[in-house]
């Protein structure tokens, strides 16, 4: 990647917490850089500085050493974890704080500033809240309208601290395909920290992977490939190249599975669970077709009924 | 909330307040009709124009400022506390401002030079040690971050600068110690001329710097990080609330004396009729409504149809008490 695609990079920085009695070094001596465009996962295990990272490249604290190449409020935008402890703040009045860098000490909000909390009120499809306070939002609600407000800040750059912790499926999909079509469609870079390695392995063009004080930087499938998850996360019993969690075989019992498609995908699926070991050559076949098993000559309907007549 | 419909509320409390004054004005134990009070305003001459202008509207005038005062100090400790139980009685400013006022009459006592011949010295003095307490607790706010110890370790300060005004008090002339108790209890009325002159140009200085501070204030709301993050210089915002905080809390206290609960209650009562968090509502719809419940205040401490006068302390926390108790009951937690 050359420097000319560059949005956003730091060179050569020190992160972390200097105190008058001692240092405490997160990552150091790393070189970052963010294209417009480009959706990073920042991802690592729990305790690495993933938070202090984001804190430090929005310039929300200081660097240990090094050099941002942008430390302004109309370059970078965020969403952090910090909690908004005001119940009583409507959500247009949340997103109008985006456009605080561009109002004067009276904070009276030009047309265009009006227009463009409308546009992104549109954008995150979040018309519906607009008037609504704070306190009456779910957490996915609250976490759309934060990401409005950041987007109200008309960045180049965002970049979000955890966005879908403690969010449910749907609520997750939705802010990670959010993030994903801001940077096709705006050509903004987001910087995205993020524990969710299944959508982060779908979404991310880059992914940044925290440990020991340096950052591995790629694409997720090389990184897969490659073996840079594996060191880092140190996944017990999960194989992440399969994509498939490892499960040990511990009945005697083999199985000759027979069928298609994702019947036969998640009757495998609970045959290993179970113990089982599923592969040509099995002692005993278990066929599945239209939703029905059978085992040998027997039926069922379910796929618990099998599993119990397996293990007898 | 549209700004139509906060402004049209912000001239209702306007008006509410208006309304109090000329009461404060009116009733008393002369009872005084309005025809005669507008007269002795206008500067004719009358029956009336010595109660009028050398006691009522004096007292009335140090209502509105201190009560203003009082409560857009509440509003600003709130917002950079983010604590709703903030206020200038509450972390001890009050009492900080009281013993520098202490330690100055103990040593003009011992020294003979009367240093109260200006009242601006008074308010120096005060405005001193209520800015001093507020440093230490914003010192110690940077490592404490849970705001029921903060809280606590506020009241702890106060408590300290209240035992050392204590010795001070002890170990002064009876005479002066009546005058510390009297000025405990709290009181608006026996300001002069010059002492309001002095409090309505803090009141005004603390105000335009509080508007001035519009936008930090707001976006303090959010929090530090962001806060930051939308280009907000917080340590010059800090610096100048604190200015503004202990120039207004430090004059009414040398003044008035310890009122309390003002400051504390004013900014929820206010958001109960004007529900917004923008700084840009608050503030005015402070200062109308620590005036207005400070004048409300007085008038109660009157007790009708009698001379007698309660202080003024025992009524602010007589109400104030009960308004915070009552909101925290109804909002389950307070609001900032």
């Amino acid at each position: 990647m050359t420097q000319a695609s560059s949005i956003f990079h730091a060179t050569n920085i020190t992160v972390g917490y200097r105190t008058d009695r001692r240092e405490t070094i997160l990552f150091n001596d790393i070189t970052l850089n963010m294209a417009p465009g480009q959706l990073v996962c920042l991802m690592g295990p729990n305790g690495a500085g993933k938070s202090t990272l984001i804190r430090s490249l929005a310039s929300l604290q200081p660097l240990l050493g090094g050099m941002l190449s942008h430390r302004h409020e109309k370059h970078v935008a965020v969403v952090l974890t910090d909690r908004v402890n005001s119940p009583h703040m409507t959500v247009e009045e949340l997103i109008s704080f985006g456009r605080y860098p561009y109002v004067d000490w009276k904070v009276s909000l030009s047309e265009k500033d009006l227009a463009v909390i409308k546009e992104v009120i549109a954008r995150v499809h979040i018309e519906y809240l607009a008037t609504r306070k704070l306190y009456e939002l779910s957490d996915g609600q609250l976490q759309m309208a934060m990401i409005a407000r950041a987007l109200a800040q008309d960045t180049p750059v965002l970049m979000l601290d955890e966005p879908t912790a403690h969010l449910d499926l749907n609520n997750r999909l939705e802010i990670m395909n959010l993030l994903r079509q801001l940077t096709r469609e705006s050509g903004k870079a987001i910087l995205v920290s993020t524990h969710e390695l299944d959508l982060a392995l779908q979404t991310a063009d880059v992914v940044w992977l925290a440990a020991q004080e340096k950052i591995t930087q790629g694409i997720p499938e090389d990184l897969v490939l490659n073996g840079s998850f594996d060191e880092v996360f140190k996944f017990k019993g999960f194989d992440l190249k399969s994509g498939r969690v490892q499960h040990s075989v511990f009945r005697s019992m083999s199985i000759q599975l027979e069928g298609t498609g994702p019947e036969y995908l998640w009757t495998k699926n609970a045959l290993e669970r179970s113990g089982f070991n599923v592969g040509p050559g099995g002692t005993t076949t278990v066929r599945v077709r239209d939703l029905k098993w059978q085992v040998e000559n027997e039926s069922f309907s379910t796929l618990q009924e099998v599993l119990k007549v397996l293990s007898q | 909330m549209n700004s139509g419909s906060a402004g049209l509320k912000l001239t209702a409390l306007g008006g509410l307040m208006i309304f109090l004054f000329i009461v404060s004005l009116v009733s008393g134990s002369v009872p005084i009709p309005l025809s005669g009070v507008f007269d002795a305003l206008a500067g004719t001459d009358n029956e009336f124009s010595e109660i009028i202008l050398v006691f009522r509207l004096p007292k009335a005038l140090t209502c509105v400022l201190a009560g203003a005062s009082l409560a857009t100090s509440g509003l600003l400790m709130q917002t950079l506390f983010r604590n709703p139980l903030a206020g200038p009685d509450v972390f001890g400013l009050s009492s900080g401002a009281g013993l520098l006022v202490g330690v100055l009459i103990m040593t003009s006592q011992l020294t003979g030079i009367l240093f109260f011949g200006s009242p601006w010295t008074m308010a120096i003095a005060a405005g001193t040690g209520a800015a001093l307490v507020f440093l230490v607790v914003i010192l110690i706010s940077r490592f404490v971050t849970d705001n029921t110890s903060l809280l606590i370790i506020g009241l702890m300060i106060g408590a300290t600068a209240s035992s050392l005004l204590s010795v001070i008090q002890y170990i002064s002339h009876a005479e002066d110690l009546q005058t510390f108790m009297i000025w405990g209890l709290g009181s608006v009325g026996g300001t002069s001329w010059n002492e309001i002159t002095v409090l309505a140009a803090v009141i005004v200085t603390g105000t335009v710097i509080s508007l001035l501070l519009t936008k930090s204030l707001n976006g303090m709301l959010l929090g530090d990080n962001y806060a930051k993050s939308l280009g907000i210089n917080l340590e010059r915002s800090r610096l100048f609330i604190l200015i503004a905080t202990c120039i207004m809390t430090g004059t009414v206290t040398a003044f008035c004396g310890p009122v309390a609960f003002v400051g504390l209650a004013v900014p929820h009562l206010v958001r109960m009729a004007v529900p917004t968090t923008n700084h840009k509502v608050m503030i005015p719809a402070v200062v109308i409504g620590g005036a207005g419940l400070l004048l409300l205040c007085d008038l109660l401490a009157q007790l009708p149809g009698t001379t007698q006068l309660l202080p003024l302390n025992a009524v602010t926390s007589m109400i104030g008490a009960p308004v915070v108790i009552w909101l925290i009951i109804k909002n389950k937690r307070l609001r900032i």
